[in-house]
């Protein structure tokens, strides 16, 4: 058994273990109750598994033929880069396009934030509207 | 047993893509559906890396770049139309 099979070895077992984190993260996006929850399951442990099984293609690579293979590494940035970047896009979307949040869920903070800065500059707004009108 | 390993991963894979199918079809809302398609489009890099190890070709490599490069736009095309009701915003008052 020499060093390469030992690598392709690794490759292999690398490649499992993404394939168990994408089973995790699938059993995440049936259960959760909301999509919020659910954006935590698909987006992250997803982006593991993605990582873990290109960084497995590409040690078998190298071991295989000493191959390295730069489409597989700017692959592993490009995910690294992307897959955060759409979740939160598509959470911000849903929380503005007004998705409930589940029934068990105790505060949503956003939205309190939200109403606030909405009334502070309605207050504001009546303000300069008074000053204007008692200057005329 | 190299190949027997990567035919798991591969298996492990599918499952995923059928459970986002599920989440597809069955989602309540329409983020949830996009979260779903996200996923989908992930995984399906991912089994084509291992597709592309399995069968010990390198023809396979732009596939991943280029399925990666589409899933992100199509996601945030699909998440600029859920918050403001079109993909492309034009400016009217010019």
């Amino acid at each position: 058994m020499n060093a390469d099979t030992i690598v392709e070895y690794a490759a292999a077992i690398l490649m499992v273990t993404g394939g168990l984190m994408s089973l995790v993260s699938a059993i995440g996006l049936f259960r959760l109750p909301d999509v919020y929850t659910r954006s935590h399951a698909a987006t992250k442990s997803s982006t593991l598994a993605v990582l873990l099984t290109l960084l497995g293609g590409f040690l078998y690579f190298w071991a295989l033929e000493r191959f390295i293979s730069v489409r597989l590494l700017l692959g592993i940035i490009f995910v690294f880069l992307t897959a955060p970047v759409a979740g939160h896009v598509i959470i911000r979307a849903a929380h503005r396009s007004g998705v409930k949040l589940a029934d068990i869920s105790k505060k949503d903070e956003l939205a309190e934030a939200k109403e606030r800065l909405w009334q502070e500059q309605e207050r504001n707004r009546l303000e300069k509207e008074m000053k204007h009108g008692s200057d005329g | 047993m190299v190949n027997t390993l990567m035919l798991i991963a591969l298996i492990l894979f599918s499952f995923t893509i059928v459970i986002a199918v599920y989440r597809i079809i069955r989602g309540p809302s329409k983020p949830d559906r996009v979260i779903a398609l996200d996923m989908i489009g992930v995984n399906l890099l991912a089994s084509i890396a291992v597709v592309s190890c399995l069968l010990e070709t390198k023809a396979f490599m732009e596939v991943i770049l280029i399925l990666g490069i589409l899933s992100f736009i199509g996601t945030i095309a699909f998440s600029k139309y859920i918050e403001r009701g079109v993909i492309v915003e034009r400016r009217h008052n010019r």
